[in-house]
């Protein structure tokens, strides 16, 4: 019990600390690829501090709903932290699998998608109508991918994921991982907002989907729905790296182990970072509706993966 | 009256829910009346699958009933036909011969077709019309089926249809299933057959349509439990395939027309055809596994399916009387003309909250668990060595992924248009909150929706027991520490209440992280910001049609938008505009595919027919006596 709450603790502490950071790494790696200096990665905290010590203006027009939305948020990130395998392939919450992940993830798009058409401008409206189409279409590839990795691992729990595919590292080497890796990291850049489906860096009315969603948000309002994205992206990153690499998440709950774990993790997300951001400098942002036949690609490799598992059992 | 009869109701509903539930416990009984009917006479028994069914109809009717009080407590008309309507579906699932069937399923149509029509203007007409010729098609089909059941196997009386029919020749029990699986289906609402559906359920007062959809549409369901687990024994593996991708079908289908409906009670109606789909796609796996000898995984199937039955009678009956309350204060169903109901209505902004939240599968409510026990059962479909149907149930995973996706985009809609931002119309504007009794029915089933999501272990273990009575197999599911259900050794597991207690803790920590910083957690009130505009007005607000725009484009080999625009300019020059008409309808796949080919067809037989009908009495006695004549020659 003492042991689940220290690790629960843990857990939380490493995405939510870690997230701003991740977002702050991700926009200087950037701006050095294009040839500007950039921030410095520590700049989203200086962000965070100062949004939440400004007084939110609410308009007139929104109810509860709006309000309570960027708390909603960080619990739902903080939940899902918890049962996520980011330290340990044994989380806290241990019974929860990714079906449970992926409808937590949907909570919070349940109420951030409502709290963009409770102010009434048409700005909010047009973003949760398009953030809620892109997570209604990346719902069926998400599955469909964990499911390929499921069959492999037997279970859909996380931690039996990752620990099964750990002990067999073939696993991890036959096609049907690949295509599974690949469709679900089309789907993270479609769910956390990232090019080519929506750009985080721009405030232009026609392209926009997340940042017209929360335009009316402010203050420290501003502040928790920033921090909750961040540690989406993290927690995204992390499944990714953890799920479909699955070497070095320790199982022991000793602190050794758990320090290698965190610097293997830190190292793996380190790549998939730079991946990131070489994939940000050298394509453009899609049409809005060119990302529908991007997201089908990635749902046909799902669903290839899938097949591939069938055939070559 | 109307209260008199509503108050009876509700006491029958509830003593109903306690028979039921005693008879799901195992207490079963059987009753005869043999005296007062021909054909085998009147016969009623109790078993677990029918206390089920009887606990749900009795469990429904009485938040139902107490809403009703305040609904329609002072009308006259229709209240009879609504205590006669609860009493048949009572009765369904408790007949045990084809006589007692049959006069408590026509009962129940007539009941419900008379409470359709009860406004008597031309869109109810014209529902009841399309709603009793699919009922009738739909009975013709289940006589059909029962009558071929019962001259095969001798007798009247289901009991003995399960003993005798696995000795049956597999054809024949094919063409029966087929019979009575179109039958069913009609009643359940699944596409191909849901056109009644979209027309009834709007027509009809709103507490009726809480009980159409909430649990009549369900006796469908029995009806097709009653008959591919009870009746006719194990099948082979292709009425599980049918099932299934039914069910992937009717889902997907169903929640894409919701998604463009501005008619708030018709989105509704077209949602529960998607959940008529989730619990089809729960019962063709259950088929599918039972005909390949993974018992377990059909029980688990089974349960998961029965579990969506109750889930789905709980948050669509809160939601159609949350429409119901929305309708009654404003007068309109339709989304374009609701909106900040939130401050206006806010018990039934909050029930409607609650149903939407639990139908669009977002955890820890009830709606989340029916689907991820479906998911787990579908997901375990690699047991099977049969690649084709392992292909099958991948689809019909995809189709569920993607249906829960689109259920959230749906509700979002339904709720941010109709209940958020600025109100839309004046009736909008001058919304008051429904009287007492409604927000009492609407409180009873919310917590149902929630004690349902919370209480899933309890749950799933009294429909497990239900469920192993029709597929005897061990249960794959174990119930762990902290509640949490554990499917096949370690495949998956859940436990909803500490889903619930860690959320609520997550939520409560940094209001708590404030208080004990001291800080006060203030907010300035602004209007909402509008790149320089000098008012807002509901006419800035997103509309529901441009919510659903999106999905239109996405999926318009679906829908098949055509889009009218229509501009007058005046004649010396074109940049004067005078008129502008817009309009976007869209027009459905299965309509143009089947029903308007059906509709065209079936004119030109009766075109044909038109020949030999002359008008003249004597003409017509001539063809009675021809018959009779043949008749007699071929007995």
């Amino acid at each position: 019990m003492i042991s689940d709450v220290v690790m629960a603790t843990l857990h939380v502490l490493a995405i939510a600390l870690g997230a701003p950071l991740l977002v702050g790494i991700l926009r200087t790696l950037k701006a050095r690829l294009v040839g500007r200096r950039g921030p410095s990665p520590w700049q989203p905290y200086r962000d965070l501090r100062k949004l939440f010590g400004k007084t939110p203006v609410v308009s007139t027009t929104t109810s509860w709903v709006f309000r309570a939305t960027p708390y909603v948020l960080v619990a739902t990130m903080v939940v899902a932290a918890m049962a996520a395998p980011v330290l340990s392939s044994r989380p806290p919450l241990a019974f929860a699998g990714i079906i449970m992940l992926m409808y937590l993830f949907l909570l919070g798009t349940f109420f951030l998608t409502l709290a963009g058409l409770d102010a009434g401008s048409a700005f909010g409206g047009m973003g949760s109508s398009r953030e809620v189409a892109v997570a209604a279409l990346a719902e069926p590839t998400v599955i469909l991918a964990v499911f390929a990795l499921s069959l492999q691992a037997n279970t859909t729990n996380l931690g039996g994921v990752v620990d099964r595919l750990a002990d067999n590292p073939l696993l991890a080497a036959n096609p049907s991982h690949l295509l599974a890796f690949a469709a679900f990291f089309i789907v993270m850049l479609a769910e956390t907002g990232r090019l080519p489906v929506d750009n985080p860096a721009t405030h232009l009315e026609l392209t926009m989907i997340h940042e017209a969603m929360v335009l009316e948000y402010s203050g420290r309002h501003l502040a928790l729905v920033e921090w909750a994205s961040a540690m989406k992206l993290l927690l995204f990153l992390t499944l990714l790296a953890n799920l479909f690499f699955p070497w070095g998440v320790p199982q022991a709950l000793a602190p050794r182990p758990l320090l290698i774990g965190a610097a293997v993790l830190a190292g793996k997300l380190a790549i998939l970072a730079v991946g990131i951001a070489v994939l940000e400098t050298s394509i453009a942002k899609l049409r809005l509706f060119r990302v529908p036949e991007l997201l089908a690609g990635s749902f046909a490799l799902a669903l290839l993966s899938v097949t591939a598992v069938f055939l070559l059992r | 009256m109307g209260v008199a009869v509503y108050v009876v109701t509700a006491v029958l509903g509830t003593a109903a829910a306690v028979a039921g539930m005693a008879g799901m416990l195992g207490h079963g009984w059987h009753a005869s009346l043999a005296w007062l009917v021909p054909l085998g006479g009147l016969a009623l028994e109790m078993d677990r699958l029918a206390g089920l069914f009887v606990a749900l109809v009795g469990a429904t009717s009485v938040p139902v009933s107490v809403y009703a009080v305040g609904y329609a407590g002072r009308e006259r008309r229709g209240a009879l036909a609504y205590l006669v309507f609860v009493g048949a579906m009572l009765l369904v699932p408790l007949a045990s011969n084809i006589m007692t069937f049959a006069i408590a399923w026509e009962l129940m149509s007539l009941a419900s077709y008379v409470l359709v029509v009860q406004r008597r203007d031309g869109a109810s007409a014209h529902a009841g019309w399309v709603y009793a010729i699919m009922t009738h098609a739909g009975l013709g089909c289940l006589l059909a089926g029962m009558l071929l059941l019962g001259g095969w196997t001798g007798s009247a009386r289901f009991a003995e249809w399960a003993l005798a029919a696995p000795g049956l020749d597999p054809t024949a029990r094919s063409i029966v299933w087929v019979l009575l699986a179109v039958g069913f289906l009609a009643k359940a609402g699944a596409m191909p057959l849901h056109v009644w559906l979209p027309l009834a359920h709007p027509a009809a007062p709103s507490h009726v349509s809480a009980l159409m959809s909430g649990v009549m549409i369900k006796l469908g369901v029995y009806g097709l439990v009653r008959a591919s687990f009870g009746w006719l024994g194990p099948g082979p593996t292709w009425w599980g395939t049918v099932l299934l991708l039914l069910g992937a079908a009717a889902a997907v289908g169903g929640v894409l027309y919701a998604l463009t409906d501005r008619d708030l009670k018709r989105l509704l109606a077209y949602s529960s055809i998607e959940n008529i789909g989730i619990i089809l796609i729960g019962l063709g796996a259950a088929l599918a596994f039972r005909s390949t000898a993974a018992e377990a995984l059909a029980l688990l199937s089974l349960t998961a399916a029965l579990y969506h039955v109750v889930n789905h009678a709980a948050f669509k009956s809160l939601l159609f009387m949350a429409a119901g309350s929305v309708l009654h204060a404003t007068g309109t169903r339709d989304l374009e003309a609701l909106g900040g109901l939130v401050k206006r209505m806010p018990w039934t902004a909050a029930a409607f909250f609650t149903g939407a939240a639990a139908i669009a599968a977002l955890p820890p409510l009830n709606g989340f668990v029916s689907e991820w026990l479906t998911f787990q059962a579908l997901l375990q479909n690699v047991r099977l060595p049969v690649p084709g149907l392992n292909l099958v149930f991948t689809v019909a995973i995809a189709a569920l992924a993607l249906t829960g996706g689109l259920a959230v985009a749906c509700f979002v809609k339904a709720y941010g248009v109709g209940f958020l931002a600025l109100p839309r119309s004046e009736a909008a504007a001058a919304a008051h909150e429904a009287p007492v009794p409604m927000r009492a029915g609407m409180a009873l089933a919310a917590l149902a929706c929630l004690a349902l999501g919370v209480g899933a272990a309890t749950a799933v273990e009294r429909l497990g027991a239900v469920a192993v009575t029709l597929v005897p197999a061990a249960s794959p599911i174990a119930i762990g520490p902290w509640r949490t259900l554990e499917v096949s050794e370690g495949f998956a597991s859940l436990s909803t209440a500490a889903v619930a207690i860690a959320l609520a803790g997550a939520l409560a920590l940094p209001l708590v992280a404030l208080a004990l910083a001291g800080a006060r957690p203030r907010v300035r009130r602004y209007e909402t910001w509008g790149c320089g505009r000098l008012l807002q007005t509901a006419r800035m607000e997103y509309t529901a049609t441009a919510f659903a725009n999106p999905f239109t484009r996405i999926f318009d080999f679906f829908y098949r938008p055509v889009k009218r625009l229509d501009i007058d300019t005046h004649p010396e020059s074109r940049f004067f505009v005078q008129r502008i008409a817009y309009d976007n309808p869209t027009r459905f796949v299965i309509d143009d595919w089947l029903y308007r080919p059906a509709g065209l067809a079936l004119r030109a037989l009766a075109h044909r027919a038109a020949a030999i009908q002359s008008g003249s009495p004597n003409l017509y006695l001539a063809y009675v006596l021809a018959v009779l004549l043949l008749l007699l020659v071929l007995a």
